[in-house]
């Protein structure tokens, strides 16, 4: 098998990802899809630091790693605070800029 | 050709556990995005999670398989889970599109990215196939250690700096302020008075009735149930056990039964030792 099939499932992964946050409605899951996407990420840099045989890759995928989960604990909060707020985790329901 | 060939792929059993793990990666990663539930979601996306950190091990990143179990389906997942449950585990997606065709457009959307994606890959010359074996020579953690602490220290002082950001960020994200004064007792009391409640303690389950389990209702002095003396959850559940008509029921068997025995067919004290006998059943 040739490793570049690594990087083919990470963009199927991305893909699938980047669609769910598109599609989906609500707050939480659009959150998920976007860790997703974040560890698609990490399965690619982590398939180039074998293929170039240095740790480079994985060093990165280490701080995406520690960033993924500053962002969930932020992200999660403002989830939190404006279910408070809405009573609603739908991300359709803010929309208090529209005109 | 073949020797290039040979240098390029990895082994058979590495080929077979991508192929399997690979696609039950993508069907997990299909139902996080299709699946209704919120909860359901998080259970897809935390086996998608799990095979990733498998991936990340057959790939030579030993450390990094072991955090992605430990921070990804250990906490960030278990969080993402309590999330849910603070917000509601019921809430689920409204199928009502807000902007019209907006699925459609998104899932083409998604299908020419993903295939942009791919032809990137595809086209791209990834000829370079090293693999970790010198890397890793002295430990793979060793290795990530002695590159975070010379050739990425500033990088990891800045990832602390980020921690503790988040850490203060979500605190005051989720902290409330008090804007109004706290109500004393006595407000309490007098609004409870005025706003018509139920002001004394709520009657016990079983109260008069034959029965004394909680979900069996206490009989008001005409005989019917009364639906306050069952908690809260188990009403609106539906779960009240009335057994009035039981209970009558079973004095008829009774009675029979000792008329049965007794071949008499008087009713003023048969009846009365029925009903003592089943009381004294009821209460066991």
């Amino acid at each position: 098998m040739n490793p570049v099939n690594y990087l083919y499932l990470a963009a199927l992964l991305f893909t699938i990802g980047a669609t769910g946050v598109l599609i989906r409605r609500n707050a939480i899951v659009v959150f998920m899809c976007v860790e997703l996407m974040l560890n698609a990420c990490n399965l690619a840099f982590v398939a180039f630091s074998r293929m170039h045989g240095n740790l480079d890759g994985q060093v990165i995928a280490f701080f995406t790693m520690v960033v993924a989960a500053a962002e969930v604990v932020v992200g999660l909060a403002i989830i939190v605070s404006l279910f408070r707020s809405r009573h609603s985790a739908s991300v359709d329901d803010a929309s208090l800029m529209k005109l | 050709m073949s020797a290039q060939l040979a240098a390029y792929s990895t082994s058979t059993g590495e080929a077979f556990q991508f192929w399997v793990l690979g696609t039950v990666a993508v069907a997990g990663a299909l139902c996080t995005v299709f699946m209704r539930r919120a909860v359901h979601s998080a259970l897809c996306l935390a086996g998608t999670m799990i095979i990733l950190a498998v991936f990340y091990l057959a790939n030579g990143a030993y450390f990094l398989g072991v955090v992605q179990i430990v921070v990804y389906t250990g906490a960030i997942m278990m969080l993402f889970l309590f999330v849910v449950m603070l917000v509601g585990v019921t809430a689920a997606d409204s199928l009502k599109e807000t902007i019209k065709g907006q699925r459609w457009l998104a899932l083409v959307c998604g299908l020419g990215f993903g295939i942009l994606l791919t032809a990137g890959v595809g086209n791209a010359s990834l000829t370079e196939f090293a693999g970790l074996g010198q890397a890793n020579a002295n430990g793979n953690v060793e290795g990530l250690a002695a590159l975070i602490f010379t050739k990425y220290v500033f990088a990891f002082e800045i990832t602390g700096a980020l921690l503790i950001t988040a850490a203060v960020g979500a605190m005051v994200l989720t902290h409330r302020e008090r804007t109004e004064r706290a109500k004393t007792q006595r407000e309490l009391a007098e609004e409870r008075v005025r706003d018509g409640k139920h002001l004394p303690p709520l009657p016990a389950p079983g109260v008069y009735a034959r029965h004394n389990a909680v979900d069996i209702a206490g009989l008001l002095p005409d005989g019917t149930p009364a639906e306050l003396s069952v908690m809260q959850t188990l009403r609106q559940r539906g779960q009240i056990r009335d057994v009035s008509a039981e209970a009558i029921s079973d004095l008829k068997a009774l009675e029979q039964r000792s008329e049965d025995r007794l071949e008499r067919t008087n009713s003023g004290p048969g009846s009365g030792s029925a009903g003592g006998s089943n009381s004294g059943e009821a209460s066991k």
